[in-house]
C-alpha cells in the first residue's frame, strides 16, 4: 500500500494498518513499549494533519490510502494508553481480566 | 467536607428509613440456594431488557436472546412482526423440543431476518408471529390441531425503543414497572444514537457484585488514578467523591454525578490524544446537533439542573443499567448470572453517526478509554467474590455513597423472602397461571 507522499514516513509502521479493534488490541498486546514508543512518536504529532487529509473525504467512501491513514489513526488511538498514560501494554490492574468487543462501526 | 446538599434527614441513606444504616450481609452473593431462588422470584418474574429497537430493522428482523440467569438453556427469539409490533417466542419447537432459531452452535444467540421460522429437525414451520403454519407428513399425525402448536409466547413491551421480556405471564405492565424514573427521561433522543460499540466479559463473581461496582463512583478517584499524574490523582483523592442526588423509586434507583471532564477545566488534566481529538473518559466534548438543539432535557435528565453536571446511571432492577452522558451519548450495561459465582457481562455505547473522521476518531477515543476502565472495574470483582465466599467476613459497612447498593441487596433480599414465603408455597399448590 503507498501512502500519499506527504505521509511516507508512516510506511514503517504499515504493520498497524488494522481494521478491526479487536486485531489493534492483540497487536498492543503483543508489541513492546519501544516499538509502540517509535509509532507514537513519528505518527501522533502528525494527527492534525491526517484528520484533515482524510477528512476531504466523505467517512463512508474512503479511498484505498485514506482509509490505511484512518485504520493508522486508530491504532494509534489504541497504543495511546500505554504510552501516554500506563507505561506497559496491558491496563494495570487488569489481571486476568478479559472483556471482548463484539460490535464495532468498522470503517 | 460536604460539597453538595443532602436531604434533610442528613443523608441520602436515611432519607429512606427503610435501607437501615447497620452492615449489609453479602450471603446473598455466595449461597447457590439463594441464587436458585433468585431465578425464580427475580429472573423469572421481572422486565429484563434485551436490546434496542434497532435491532430489528424490518418485518422479519429476528434475534436470539440467551437468559441462563432463569436457568439453564432459556433463549428466547425477539422478532419484528407484519404490524410492525415487536414479539417474543420461547425458543423451543413445539414438535418435539429442539432448540428451533441458532446457527451452529446452539447455545450462541443469532440474529437475521427471515419469513418464518423452520426448525432444523423435522422442518416444522412456525410464522413470524409464531404460528405453526406447516407440519413436515402431516397427514401422519393423530389429530394434530395446528392452532395448538404455535410458539409459546413470552410476554415483550417497549419503552422508548428498549425492548423488554418477562417470562411471568401474569407480569404488570412495563411502564408501570419501570415507574417514575423512566418516566422521566422519556423523550431523550435515543432514536438518534445508533453507533454503536458492544463488549461482553465473562465475569467470574455474583452478577450483583458487578452492579455494585458501577453503582457507585466512591471507587473512581482510588482504582482509576493511574491514569493520572501522581499530584493530581492526590488532589483527587482528598476531594474524594460526593454524589449530586440520588433517588430510590423501588426496585429501581439512580444516581446524578459532577463530571467536569468534556471539556475539562484544565488540559493539562487529560491526556495528549485526548486534547487532540477532544474526547475521553466522558465522550467526545463536543456535543452532537441532536442536544444542542433540545429545548431542554427530560426533566429527569440532570434532575437537578446543576451546571456541573457529568453522568446519569439508572439502574433499573434487577439487571440493566442506563447511563446518559452530559455530552450527548448513553451507555448500558447488562448483567446474566449463569450461576452463583458467575456472570455474562455486557455493554454497550450508543453516539449519534459521525458525520466526519474527526467526530469518528472522537467517538473511538471514547470507547476505547471505556474498555480501559472497564478492564480494571472487572478485574476487582473476582478478588471479592473469593473472599466474601471464605465466609471470614459476612457483613459489610455501606457508606451514603453506596445507597445503591444497600438498596440492590435490600430489593433483592425482599423478592427472594416474598417469593419464598408466597410463591413457593403457590408452586406447590400447583396453581396454573
Amino acid at each position: 500500500m503507498a501512502l500519499p507522499a506527504e505521509f511516507a514516513d508512516l510506511e514503517p509502521y504499515l504493520e498497524w494498518d488494522l481494521a478491526t479493534e479487536p486485531e489493534r488490541y492483540a497487536k498492543r498486546l503483543a508489541s513492546t513499549m519501544a516499538e509502540m514508543q517509535a509509532f507514537y512518536d513519528v505518527a501522533f504529532p502528525r494527527m492534525e494533519e491526517l484528520i484533515a487529509y482524510c477528512d476531504k473525504f466523505p467517512l463512508d467512501d474512503l479511498p484505498t490510502d485514506a482509509r490505511t491513514l484512518m485504520h493508522l489513526m486508530q491504532s494509534l488511538i489504541m497504543v495511546s494508553f500505554p504510552v501516554e498514560a500506563w507505561k506497559q501494554p496491558r491496563v494495570p490492574d487488569s489481571g486476568a481480566a478479559w472483556v471482548e468487543l463484539i460490535k464495532e462501526p468498522v470503517i | 467536607m460536604a460539597h453538595f446538599a443532602k436531604p434533610a434527614e442528613g443523608s441520602w441513606t436515611e432519607h429512606y428509613p427503610e435501607l437501615g444504616t447497620a452492615p449489609v450481609d453479602y450471603t446473598d452473593s455466595i449461597d447457590p440456594a439463594f441464587f436458585e431462588a433468585e431465578r425464580e422470584a427475580i429472573f423469572k418474574r421481572t422486565w429484563l431488557n434485551v436490546g434496542r429497537v434497532e435491532r430489528l430493522p424490518r418485518t422479519g428482523s429476528y434475534f436470539t436472546k440467551e437468559l441462563p440467569s432463569a436457568g439453564p438453556g432459556f433463549s428466547v427469539i425477539v422478532v419484528k412482526t407484519k404490524d410492525g409490533s415487536v414479539k417474543a417466542f420461547h425458543n423451543v419447537c413445539r414438535h418435539r423440543g429442539n432448540k428451533l432459531v441458532w446457527n451452529d452452535y446452539p447455545h450462541e444467540e443469532t440474529s437475521g431476518t427471515c419469513r418464518q421460522f423452520t426448525c432444523k429437525y423435522h422442518a416444522w414451520r412456525y410464522s413470524i408471529d409464531g404460528d405453526l403454519t406447516f407440519v413436515q407428513q402431516e397427514d401422519e399425525f393423530f389429530d394434530l390441531d395446528k392452532s395448538q402448536f404455535g410458539l409459546k409466547p413470552v410476554r415483550c413491551e417497549v419503552w422508548e425503543g428498549f425492548i423488554f421480556i418477562n417470562l411471568d405471564p401474569n407480569a404488570q405492565p412495563l411502564a408501570e414497572y419501570l415507574g417514575p424514573l423512566a418516566k422521566g427521561i422519556e423523550g431523550y433522543p435515543f432514536n438518534e444514537m445508533t453507533e454503536v460499540y458492544s463488549y461482553k466479559a465473562e465475569v467470574g463473581s455474583n452478577w450483583k457484585l458487578f452492579i455494585d461496582a458501577f453503582a457507585e463512583f466512591y471507587h473512581a478517584p482510588v482504582l482509576h488514578q493511574k491514569q493520572y499524574t501522581p499530584e493530581e490523582a492526590a488532589k483527587i483523592m482528598q476531594y474524594g467523591f460526593e454524589a449530586l442526588y440520588y433517588e430510590l423509586a423501588s426496585p429501581h434507583g439512580m444516581i446524578s454525578t459532577w463530571g467536569g471532564q468534556s471539556p475539562p477545566a484544565d488540559l493539562s488534566m487529560v491526556k495528549p490524544m485526548d486534547r487532540v481529538l477532544r474526547s475521553g473518559l466522558f465522550g467526545p466534548w463536543e456535543r452532537p446537533d441532536v442536544i444542542e438543539q433540545l429545548d431542554q432535557l427530560p426533566p429527569g435528565v440532570n434532575p437537578t439542573r446543576a451546571p456541573q453536571w457529568g453522568i446519569d446511571s439508572w439502574h433499573f432492577f434487577p439487571n440493566f443499567m442506563l447511563l446518559i452522558w452530559a455530552p450527548g451519548w448513553y451507555l448500558t450495561y447488562h448483567y446474566w448470572p449463569t450461576t452463583v459465582d458467575k456472570h455474562i457481562f455486557e455493554t454497550s455505547l450508543y453516539f449519534v453517526p459521525p458525520r466526519n473522521v474527526r467526530e469518528r476518531l472522537a467517538q473511538e477515543l471514547a470507547a476505547v478509554t471505556f474498555k480501559e476502565y472497564a478492564l480494571q472495574d472487572s478485574n476487582t470483582l473476582e478478588a471479592t467474590q473469593t473472599m466474601i465466599g471464605t465466609k471470614v467476613v459476612s457483613e459489610f459497612p455501606l457508606c451514603d455513597q453506596e445507597i445503591l447498593l444497600r438498596h440492590l441487596h435490600k430489593v433483592t433480599g425482599d423478592y427472594v423472602n416474598k417469593y419464598r414465603n408466597n410463591g413457593a408455597k403457590e408452586a406447590h399448590n400447583g396453581s396454573a397461571r
